[in-house]
């Protein structure tokens, strides 16, 4: 379970701070939503530059679309909304307006993952990482706190061509320093250890983390990666992790199939094959919970984590 | 540019030339929707557009999107003879490799602003396309040509909305209204009628011309005829095949390829229609 002695910090506040920063830098810089300037938390940049804030209303295809139109006008439109509803909703105008036409366009999928519980699959987003990483030339970025979301709207807002930000609004503690500089492409080497690697991005860091140290006490070494970038991915990391310690955990808010741990197997199977466990949702649709909850149910707590590398550890020859 | 009619009315006849001989060559193409917007594709091209296909990512250019994708060959042939690229390039069209695709490509194509193909995604491109100059506050006007079929996608209707809430009466959208898709008639299909009634309702200035016609079209098209804080819709009566007889009115002809010998009875009419 949670710890609950910890800070949790809600990182679409990081966000819309670092968007705003951005902003006042750089004039180009426009939000998108379809009516979410609530649940993006936009209404500080409306109120400061309501003339930078397009609000399409409730046309997800039309926000995509609108996006890539401001971009080819010059602006650099960050795109805000539910995630669940931008990439399922307007998948085609990402594939063609934005990744084909390499449109210098933000998506930023809002409380993805599982973050909306207990409103049900219809707003789970935990498909997104399968849909939008067989897309060419975006970049996709979960970040795992405040501070890495700051420098993943901080790369984003610099970056030329299609960036997809894939925020949760569930509460993390803060992972890093406020000086850690993000790279994107590259994973975070958190603990390092001889035994297994475990790799994780978004909300599962912290609690892959907090495994680790689990898996310490019963005498077993875990490396911790934070792989926030899932296209393109980090294959160095993730060679050496197999090569160094023999076998690979993944965790993610997201489906088992499709995602962070499917792109890492990918590399895996082809490049330095060692064993695998691949945690996230079982390739259901999830039943009533809070992601928090939810993520305790698919084996994804501390304990549960722990569980997995343990077992995992044995197959290892 | 040339704003006679005998002028504008000689190069679209070059254009649908060009394109019938690239259609033939390469075996494919969509040449009835392509005859039907060749005449609005000179307008815009030939008369309308600030452009300059020298600098073709110039900041301050018209901008316009052929949201029927599918009749690229049209616009490349149009480009082509508007001198963005050579003429001869349009030997390419659809060969391994070929810059000259199916659907146009801004990456490899001077002179295409997004990459079409997929229907229904030009208008909500257009909208934002026109806001980004509305936000910017430059002059620059927005231009997209899409079939009348492909107002059956409904994101259109997502940025017909958007375009009469933002006021953007720097975007025009032109329907190519040739009343036949893929394989059959609209009005069999999923009759759209009335269109410009539609988009009045939306909130446009809307008007039907005659989609054949050049001077009328340049018309249409000029600033003059904006009505303030409104987008524009043009609904062009067209016919799918127009200048070629036996293709004419078709719907057929929406991708079939001409024969050796329809080839050559085409470039005669083509050539004798001056």
């Amino acid at each position: 379970m949670m710890d609950s002695a910890q800070t949790l910090h809600d990182c679409r506040d990081a966000f819309v701070s670092s968007l705003q920063d951005a902003a006042t830098q750089d004039h180009r810089i426009v939000a998108v939503c379809n009516d979410s300037v609530g649940s993006s938390k936009l209404a500080g940049f409306r109120e400061q530059w309501p003339d930078r804030l397009v609000n399409v209303g409730i046309a997800e295809q039309n926000m995509v679309g609108v996006g890539a139109g401001l971009a080819n006008g010059g602006m650099i439109p960050f795109v805000c909304a539910a995630s669940c509803f931008l990439t399922g909703r307007a998948l085609e105008q990402i594939k063609a307006d934005v990744a084909y036409s390499e449109a210098n366009v933000k998506l930023c999928g809002i409380s993805a993952g599982m973050a909306y519980g207990e409103l049900g699959p219809t707003h789970h987003s935990i498909e997104d990482f399968a849909w939008t990483r067989v897309l060419p030339g975006i970049i996709i970025i979960a970040p795992a706190d405040p501070v890495e979301t700051r420098g993943a709207v901080q790369f984003a807002a610099q970056h030329t061509g299609p960036v997809f930000l894939r925020l949760s609004r569930v509460g993390v503690p803060e992972l890093f320093d406020a000086g850690h500089p993000f790279t994107p492409g590259k994973a975070d080497v958190l603990r390092d250890g001889d035994a297994l690697t475990i790799i994780a991005n978004g909300t599962l860091t912290h609690r892959a983390m907090h495994a680790a140290e689990l898996l310490s006490r019963a005498g077993v070494e875990a490396r911790v990666l934070n792989m926030a970038t899932v296209s393109p991915m980090d294959v160095d990391a993730i060679v050496a992790a197999a090569s160094d310690t023999g076998a690979i955990l993944t965790c993610e808010e997201h489906s088992v199939h499709g995602g962070l741990g499917s792109a890492i197997a990918e590399v895996v199977v082809q490049q330095h094959p060692v064993p695998m466990k691949i945690l996230g949702v079982p390739g259901i649709f999830a039943p009533t919970g809070s992601a928090n909850f939810l993520l305790d149910e698919f084996g994804m707590s501390p304990d549960g984590i722990q569980q997995a590398g343990l077992s995992l550890v044995q197959r290892k020859h | 540019m040339p704003s006679d009619a005998h002028t504008l009315d000689e190069t679209a006849r070059q254009i649908r030339l060009l394109d019938l001989e690239a259609v033939f060559r390469a075996g494919a193409g969509h040449i009835g929707g392509e005859m039907s917007a060749i005449d609005i594709l000179t307008a815009l091209y030939f008369h309308t557009l600030n452009i300059d296909p020298t600098e073709p990512a110039r900041a301050d250019r018209d901008r316009f999107i052929l949201s029927k994708g599918h009749t690229a060959c049209a616009l490349y042939a149009t480009l082509a003879m508007r001198g963005f690229f050579d003429t001869a390039e349009l030997s390419t069209f659809l060969q391994p490799h070929s810059a000259l695709n199916g659907h146009p490509n801004r990456v490899k194509v001077p002179g295409v602003e997004t990459n079409t193909g997929c229907l229904g995604h030009g208008l909500p491109i257009a909208v934002g396309m026109a806001k980004a100059a509305k936000i910017a506050g430059e002059k620059w006007r927005v231009f997209v040509l899409c079939g009348d079929g492909e107002l059956q996608e409904g994101s259109n209707w997502e940025a017909a909305m958007a375009a009469s809430q933002f006021k953007l009466d720097n975007l025009t959208l032109i329907v190519d209204h040739n009343r036949l898709q893929q394989g059959a008639t609209l009005i069999d299909t999923n009759d759209i009628a009335p269109i410009t009634d539609k988009f009045s309702a939306f909130g446009w200035a809307s008007r039907t011309i005659d989609g054949h016609d050049i001077l009328s079209i340049c018309n249409a098209l000029d600033a003059s005829q904006v009505e303030p804080e409104h987008p524009t819709c043009i609904v062009a009566n067209t016919f799918k095949g127009q200048g070629i007889s036996f293709m004419k009115d078709r719907v057929e002809w929406h991708h079939k390829v001409p024969s050796r010998d329809q080839y050559e009875q085409a470039r005669r009419e083509l050539e004798v229609n001056t």
